[in-house]
């Protein structure tokens, strides 16, 4: 009987983990889906977990181009700022288009956005192109506030988010709008998982890890290149509208500046370069970060402690975090996740 | 072990491309150096016709003829900095020659088109490794398949049947390749993390795995033990051998190459000083200045 077991724990042991790998995603979507709503207040949802499911989203979006393609893009927030102001027009303007083919069609806009400014990578690398990236943030803001046509000649530039139905279903209230963001994240999440893993994500690494070779071996250099600046600013594009939509439900341009486009970068750089999990991990971060720090500083300092000195010093620990783990674990914190994983179980086996 | 539920249904296919399979072996038996009579008269694969190629004001390469027959292994040598490089990256697209032509199966190129150069059947590896670290081994090789895909991104994200079917071959041609140089035991691997030797064996595979008909090896046993270098060279005869590939090589090592190629061609500064057989290059006076170097004039040292 003990031999068998040994047995068991040794393939356990040599193939990771006996479980399937749907296994994990699967029941954290479940619990998203049925135990967060029974159980978060308004404040998890409002100030959380929209917040976090719109970067994650935006995560996963640049993870893609920059990640697994290789190429650095400074510019996600305009990309995001392109899906929420499009999917608002579209859904102003075209009269009866569900909002669901809305939303397709801001990320089809943010895509072909993305493959305008993802032209100059077909040219340049790495630092060169991430400035030339700089320039589709600074147009695309500018082109929101000088043209009062795309906030509808509101005369701030601001816009107030449609009222969400989907098949004649109203997403409402905190918990609603939830769900919405959830549905939508999951389901692009699982795509991108899917284009990851196939001949299309392949040809991604292969360019990113040495694009002569790439080049020579036959890949479609210039083509797989676009392409990753496509799927990458749709996902983000649609990121935006769950940002605009679910979560802060009035924006403006001013909303999605450079500094957002950072928040982005950081994202992926602390949740780990080329992992889909990562860019979830390093949202979770971003936003749980700033809350915690704010709580603790209160606690500690009390009057001291005011919205001034929180926004410095979150700039200051947020700084000193990027190149803690740019040195400490470039990998990520899912390499972290990975690690700790692994002795847990290798503790528990030997037990 | 899941190697064979991969493989499952492609496992009895012949590594042999079907095109290959249809015309067989050029002159029946490969290229050795005693038949070389018959493939004296076949037309050369690949022609370099008064190749020059400067950086600046170095002349890299200066007026460089070369032919290439099929089946033979080609090896060229050379001092450091003699263009040996320079020539493979001319011959692959890499580099534009400042004059002359490229000639692959009749065709002149003026520049060799590198995004074609698979589908023209050409394949190379490179002097400084060049594998794709973020993937592992059978997808490295499986990658040199990349140019052969249909199926777009859509497809391939829904998992339709063209993409399925692609990725099932391709595994499988990868899977006969690392067999065949016995890499499968590192399949599941990521590639940056072999030791050098296997990674150059893999580049071999990447290579080979698109079945070309003109193989470009840029320096395959540099740095290797004497060990790896019969093996490596062992395993390049195989390939030409079974594969019917033409193998054009660069090597620095000269024990290994008057072992291993048909014919020699000899570059020192950029020119091409000597061509002909190992035994022809093995007597030739200018090959052994040029590698050993003249004796001096005045070897008393006067006037110094």
């Amino acid at each position: 009987m003990s031999a068998i077991a040994t047995d068991l724990s040794a393939t356990e042991l040599s193939k990771g983990t006996s479980l399937p790998s749907w296994l994990a995603p699967l029941l954290v979507v479940s619990f998203a889906y049925i135990v967060v709503p029974l159980v978060g207040g308004s404040y998890l949802f409002e100030a959380i977990l929209l917040p976090f499911l719109a970067l994650s989203l935006a995560g996963v979006g640049l993870n893609i181009l920059t990640g697994y393609a290789g190429q650095v893009s400074l510019g996600s927030a305009a990309f995001m700022a392109a899906g929420a102001f499009a999917a608002y027009n579209f859904n102003l303007r075209v009269e009866g288009l569900p909002l669901v083919a809305s939303i397709v069609f801001s990320g089809i806009v943010a895509a072909a956005i993305g493959i305008v400014f993802g032209l100059p990578s077909l040219r340049l690398r790495g630092f060169y192109l991430a400035v030339s990236t700089l320039a589709a943030q600074f147009f695309v803001q500018w082109a929101l506030t000088k043209f009062s046509w795309f906030s509808n000649d509101s005369a701030s530039g601001v816009i107030d988010a449609p009222k969400l139905f989907i098949a004649g279903f109203e997403f409402d209230g905190a918990v609603g709008r939830y769900l919405f963001a959830l549905t939508v994240v999951v389901i692009i999440t699982f795509l991108a998982h899917r284009l990851v893993i196939s001949q299309t994500g392949r040809n991604f690494i292969a360019i990113r890890d040495n694009e002569t070779a790439a080049r020579i071996i036959g890949i479609p250099v210039l083509k797989t290149k676009l392409l990753a600046f496509a799927i990458s600013s749709f996902i983000i594009g649609v990121a935006g509208v769950i940002w605009a939509f679910a979560y802060l439900r009035t924006v403006e341009p001013a909303g999605f500046d450079l500094d957002r486009s950072f928040q982005i970068l950081f994202v992926i750089i602390i949740g780990g370069l080329a992992s889909i999990r990562g860019a979830f991990l390093g949202a979770a971060l971003i936003v749980v970060f700033p809350l915690a720090l704010s709580r603790l500083g209160s606690f500690l300092l009390g009057d001291v402690f005011d919205s001034g000195v929180l926004d410095m010093s979150q700039r200051i620990v947020l700084g000193a975090l990027i190149i803690l783990f740019l040195i400490l674990e470039p990998d990520g914190l899912v390499a972290l996740w990975d690690r700790v994983r692994r002795r847990l179980l290798l503790a528990w086996q030997s037990s | 072990m899941p190697i064979a539920n991969y493989a499952f249904g492609v496992a009895e296919a012949s590594v042999y491309a079907p095109e290959i399979l249809a015309r067989g072996l050029p002159d029946g038996q490969p290229a050795h150096k005693d038949g070389s009579a018959s493939i004296e008269a076949s037309p050369a694969l690949l022609a370099l016709e008064g190749i020059g190629l400067s950086f600046g004001g170095v002349v890299a390469l200066a007026d460089v003829d070369l032919s290439v027959r099929p089946g033979e292994i080609r090896a060229i040598i050379g001092p450091n900095g003699a263009g040996k490089s320079s020539l493979i990256n001319v011959i692959s697209g890499v580099y534009r020659a400042d004059r002359g032509h490229v000639a692959l199966h009749g065709a002149r190129y003026a520049q060799v088109p590198t995004q074609r150069l698979a589908r023209l059947g050409v394949a190379r590896t490179f002097q400084n490794l060049a594998l794709f670290k973020g993937l592992d081994v059978l997808d490295n090789v499986a990658s040199g398949l990349a140019y052969k895909t249909r199926s777009n991104f859509a497809g391939q994200i829904l998992g339709l049947g063209r993409s399925r079917r692609e990725r099932a071959e391709q595994r499988g041609r990868a899977e006969q390749i690392l067999d065949f140089l016995q890499l499968t035991h590192v399949r599941d691997r990521l590639a940056g993390t072999l030791p050098y030797g296997l990674q150059k064996r893999v580049e071999l595979a990447r290579a080979l795995v698109a079945e070309p008909r003109l193989l470009l090896l840029d320096e395959p046993m540099a740095g290797m033990t004497a060990g790896e270098k019969s093996e490596m060279a062992a395993y390049v005869r195989a390939a030409r051998d079974r594969f019917a590939t033409t193998v054009v090589l660069i090597e620095h090592d000269v024990g290994v190459v008057m072992g291993l190629s048909d014919r020699i061609a000899v570059l020192d500064y950029g020119r091409k000083i000597a061509d002909g057989t190992p035994d022809e290059i093995r007597n030739d006076q200018r090959v052994i200045d040029a590698y050993l170097g003249v004796a001096s004039e005045n070897e008393e040292g006067a006037g110094i």
